[in-house]
C-alpha cells in the first residue's frame, strides 16, 4: 500500500462520516462567510428553524461589494450593497458571530487576506467559504476551498460538508526563479500549461526548491490562483516558513497549545510513496514574466510573445480564441508589448499583501504613470493599508499618481463602483480576466504587481525586466 | 427543492468552451438577498445589449430555444466564481440539466443542490446532443434519471455516470442539511475526540 499525501492525511483527520459510496462527511475548522453568497444561506436557517452550530469557527467581514473610496464611513450610495453589508451585520448579531470585522474596523479586508492575517487560517486545518478563492489559505498546509451558498447553510447548520474524495494531483516547480520573474508568474504559468480543465477533480499540491523558496505571502499568490486550473484546492506543506508566519498571531494557538500544534503540523508532509494521479513539472528557470492576452485565464503567454492566432489552436479553443480577440481588441501577430493600457489595478485577494505592495514599490519609486494611464492600489486590509503607509510605500503610489484606496475586493470583480469602462484596458493584478468580469466591455490581461508597474509606467504592457 | 425524476425538453446548443460562471450571472445581479428572480438575467451580457434589447442571434434569444429546458455546452462549464446564483438563475430561467464534457467542481455540486442535474458525457455522445440541439424546438431531449439514460429525438440512447448518493437525492428532493443533521451524534463524537487531538482548534 502506498503512502498518504497531505491531502490524505488532512481527509483523514477530517473525517466525521466515511461514505462507501463516496460521498463523505467531513468536519469543518474555520468557515468565513462575506456578505455576497451568505444572505440566502442565513435566510434557509431562518425559514427552518435552524441556528450556526459553531459561531466560534465562524468569520464574516464585508468584502465584496464595500466601496475602496476614503469617504465610505459616511454610508454605501448602492442601496442593494448597502442591504447587503447590512444584513451581514445583522446575520452576525442574530447569529452570535463574535468573529466579525465590520466596514469601518481596521482589521476589515478581502476575506482571505483577513483570515491568514489574524491567525485563523492555521496547518492541518479544513477551512471554507463562500467564494472560489479560498483555495489561497491552502499555502499554510490547509485543505481549503470554495463552496456555494447552499452549502454555506450545510456549514452553518451543522459545521461539516458534504464530500466526495478528490484526486491527488503533484505540481512541482524546480529549481530557482531567475529575476523579475514572481509567485503569479508561477500560477499563470501552471494554467498555462494545464489549462482551466487541468486541475478538475483533483486537489493540487505545489511543491518544489522554487515553492519553498517563496514566502507565505507568494505561495498564498500560487495557491490562491489553483481555481483558476480548475483544482478544488491547493497545497503547500507547512514548513519553518509557515510557523514563523502564524507565530504570535492573535488567533494562533498559545504556551502548551502552540507545542502540541506545532508537534502535528511537522508531520503534515506528503509521504515520499504517496500516490499522484497527475504530476506536472516545470523548471523554475523556464518561467517568465508572463501576462494574459484572452478572456481565460490559462491564455498566459511570456510578455516576449506575440498575440496568438486562433487557427493555431485546436477544437473548440478555436472559436473561443476567436471570441476572446474580438472582445479583446487584439489582432494576431501584435507584439504583447505594443498594447496599450488605460488602467492600472494592483490589489485583490491574490496579490494585494504587504510584500505584493513592497515589491511594486521598488519598481514604481522615482517614477510616474504614464499620462493617459489611470492607476489604483487597494490594498488587501486595512491592516495592509497601514503598514504600507508606515513604510512609506503609500506615498511612493501616490507620488506617482496612483490613487490610494481603502481595503476591498474592489475592481476585482466590479461590485462595487470600481469597474472598467467599455473598450478600457486594465493591467490587473487580479485573478481572472473573464469577460465583463471588470466591467461590461472591459478589457483585463492578467499580470504580477511589479509587471502592473511596468504597464502602468510605460502605458503598455512590458517587460519588469527592462525596468530593473 | 424540487424534484428530478424524469425530464423531456428543448435543448439548447452552446458549443463554447469554458463558459464561466460571470458569463451565466454578471457580478451586478450577485447584490441580491433572494434566490428568485434571476432567470431574466441569465448569460445576461451575451443576451442583452448595454441598453437592454435583446441580442438577436444568442441562442436563447431565438424563438425555437425561448423555453429550453436543458442545455448543452462546450468542455469545462461553470469554471471561475463560486456564485450559486448561477444555477439560480439557470433554474429560474427553466434549464434543469446541462450536459457537457465537464464541469467545474463547484458550479456542479450547486447544481445538486437546486434540483439541476448536469451530465457529464465522452465528447463524441455529447456531440450527438449537441447535434439533436442543433435542429431546434422540434428535435426533443428526454432525460431519465433513475435508468440514467438520455434519449434523442431519433430514439437514440446514451446512458450516463451519476453518483449514488447524489443521485438519491435529486430523485426523491431532498434538503440533505436535515439527512446531515440526522447524524448529529457522529458529529459530537468527531467534535469530543478533534478536542482532545487538536484543542487549538
Amino acid at each position: 500500500m502506498s503512502g498518504k499525501t497531505l491531502y490524505d492525511k488532512i481527509w483523514d483527520a477530517h473525517l466525521v462520516h466515511d461514505d462507501p459510496e463516496g460521498s463523505s462527511l467531513i468536519y469543518i475548522d474555520r468557515h468565513l462567510i462575506h456578505e455576497v453568497t451568505s444572505p440566502q444561506a442565513f435566510e434557509g436557517l431562518r425559514m427552518a428553524g435552524r441556528s450556526v452550530r459553531a459561531p466560534d469557527k465562524t468569520i464574516a467581514v464585508p468584502d465584496h461589494n464595500v466601496p475602496t473610496t476614503p469617504d465610505r464611513a459616511e454610508g454605501i450610495e448602492n442601496e442593494e450593497s448597502r442591504i447587503q453589508v447590512e444584513v451581514l451585520d445583522q446575520n452576525a448579531r442574530d447569529f452570535g458571530i463574535t468573529n466579525y470585522y465590520p466596514m469601518n474596523d481596521v482589521r476589515q479586508g478581502i476575506v482571505h487576506i483577513v483570515g491568514p492575517e489574524q491567525g485563523w487560517t492555521l496547518p492541518g486545518m479544513t477551512v471554507v467559504c463562500g467564494d472560489s478563492h479560498t483555495a489561497t489559505h491552502g499555502a499554510f498546509g490547509a485543505l481549503a476551498h470554495g463552496i456555494g451558498t447552499s452549502e454555506v447553510e450545510h456549514v452553518l447548520a451543522t459545521q461539516t460538508l458534504i464530500q466526495q474524495k478528490s484526486k491527488n494531483m503533484k505540481v512541482e516547480i524546480t529549481g530557482n526563479l531567475t529575476p523579475g520573474v514572481s509567485a503569479k508568474d508561477i500560477t499563470l504559468s501552471v494554467i498555462g500549461h494545464t489549462g482551466t480543465a487541468g486541475g478538475n477533480g483533483h486537489v493540487i499540491e505545489y511543491m518544489g526548491e522554487a515553492i519553498r523558496s517563496l514566502t507565505m505571502e507568494g505561495r498564498m499568490t500560487v495557491c490562491n490562483m489553483a481555481i483558476e486550473g480548475g483544482a478544488r484546492a491547493g497545497l503547500i506543506a507547512p514548513d519553518e516558513k509557515t510557523f514563523a508566519y502564524v507565530k504570535g498571531r492573535k488567533h494562533a494557538p498559545k504556551g502548551a497549545d502552540w507545542d502540541a500544534a506545532l508537534a502535528w503540523w511537522q508531520t503534515l508532509k506528503s509521504d515520499d510513496d504517496a500516490h499522484w494521479d497527475k504530476v506536472v513539472t516545470i523548471r523554475g528557470e523556464d518561467i517568465a514574466p508572463v501576462v494574459t492576452w484572452g478572456t481565460s485565464p490559462e491564455d498566459v503567454l511570456p510578455i516576449t510573445g506575440v498575440v496568438p492566432d486562433p487557427e493555431s489552436f485546436e477544437g473548440g479553443k478555436v472559436e473561443a480564441a476567436r471570441r476572446s480577440l474580438a472582445y479583446m481588441g487584439l489582432e494576431p501577430g501584435t507584439k504583447l508589448t505594443d498594447i496599450r493600457i488605460d488602467t492600472v489595478f494592483f490589489g485583490s485577494c491574490t496579490n494585494g499583501r504587504i510584500e505584493d505592495m513592497r515589491a511594486a514599490a521598488a519598481v514604481v519609486k522615482g517614477r510616474k504613470l504614464a499620462p493617459w494611464v489611470r492607476g489604483m492600489v487597494v490594498p488587501g486590509s486595512g491592516l495592509v493599508r497601514k503598514q504600507a503607509e508606515e513604510e512609506g510605500l503609500a506615498q511612493v503610489f501616490i507620488d506617482a499618481g496612483f490613487e490610494w484606496r481603502l481595503a476591498g475586493c474592489s475592481m476585482c470583480l466590479g461590485m462595487n463602483p470600481d469597474q472598467l469602462a467599455p473598450g478600457e484596458r486594465c493591467a490587473s493584478t487580479s485573478n481572472r480576466n473573464f469577460e465583463g468580469r471588470q466591467g461590461r466591455g472591459g478589457r483585463t490581461h492578467l499580470m504580477s504587481p511589479v509587471m502592473a508597474m511596468a504597464a502602468g509606467i510605460t502605458g503598455h504592457l512590458a517587460d519588469v525586466r527592462e525596468l530593473m | 427543492m424540487e424534484k428530478f425524476t424524469r425530464l423531456t425538453g428543448i435543448a439548447a446548443p452552446m458549443p463554447l468552451v469554458n463558459i464561466d460562471t460571470d458569463m451565466i450571472i454578471p457580478k451586478q445581479f450577485l447584490k441580491t438577498i433572494k434566490r428568485t428572480g434571476l432567470g431574466k438575467n441569465l448569460f445576461d451580457e451575451m443576451r442583452y445589449t448595454p441598453d437592454g434589447a435583446e441580442i438577436a442571434d444568442f441562442v436563447l434569444n431565438r424563438p425555437q430555444y425561448r423555453h429550453a429546458g436543458i442545455l448543452v455546452a462546450g468542455d469545462n462549464f461553470g469554471c471561475g466564481s463560486s456564485r450559486e446564483h448561477a444555477p439560480w438563475a439557470l433554474l429560474d430561467f427553466g434549464i434543469r440539466c446541462v450536459i457537457s464534457t465537464s464541469f467545474a467542481d463547484i458550479f456542479y455540486n450547486n447544481c445538486f443542490k437546486n434540483g439541476i442535474l448536469p451530465i457529464v458525457l465522452p465528447e463524441d455522445q455529447r456531440d450527438l446532443c449537441m447535434k439533436d440541439a442543433e435542429k431546434g424546438s422540434n428535435a426533443r431531449l428526454s432525460v431519465d434519471l433513475e435508468s440514467q439514460t438520455i434519449t434523442l429525438s431519433d430514439g437514440t440512447e446514451i446512458g450516463f455516470e451519476v453518483d449514488p448518493f447524489r443521485k438519491h437525492c435529486l430523485m426523491n428532493g431532498l434538503d440533505d442539511i436535515g439527512l446531515t443533521m440526522a447524524k448529529e451524534a457522529a458529529i459530537t463524537a468527531y467534535e469530543k475526540v478533534a478536542a482532545t487531538a487538536r484543542p487549538w482548534v
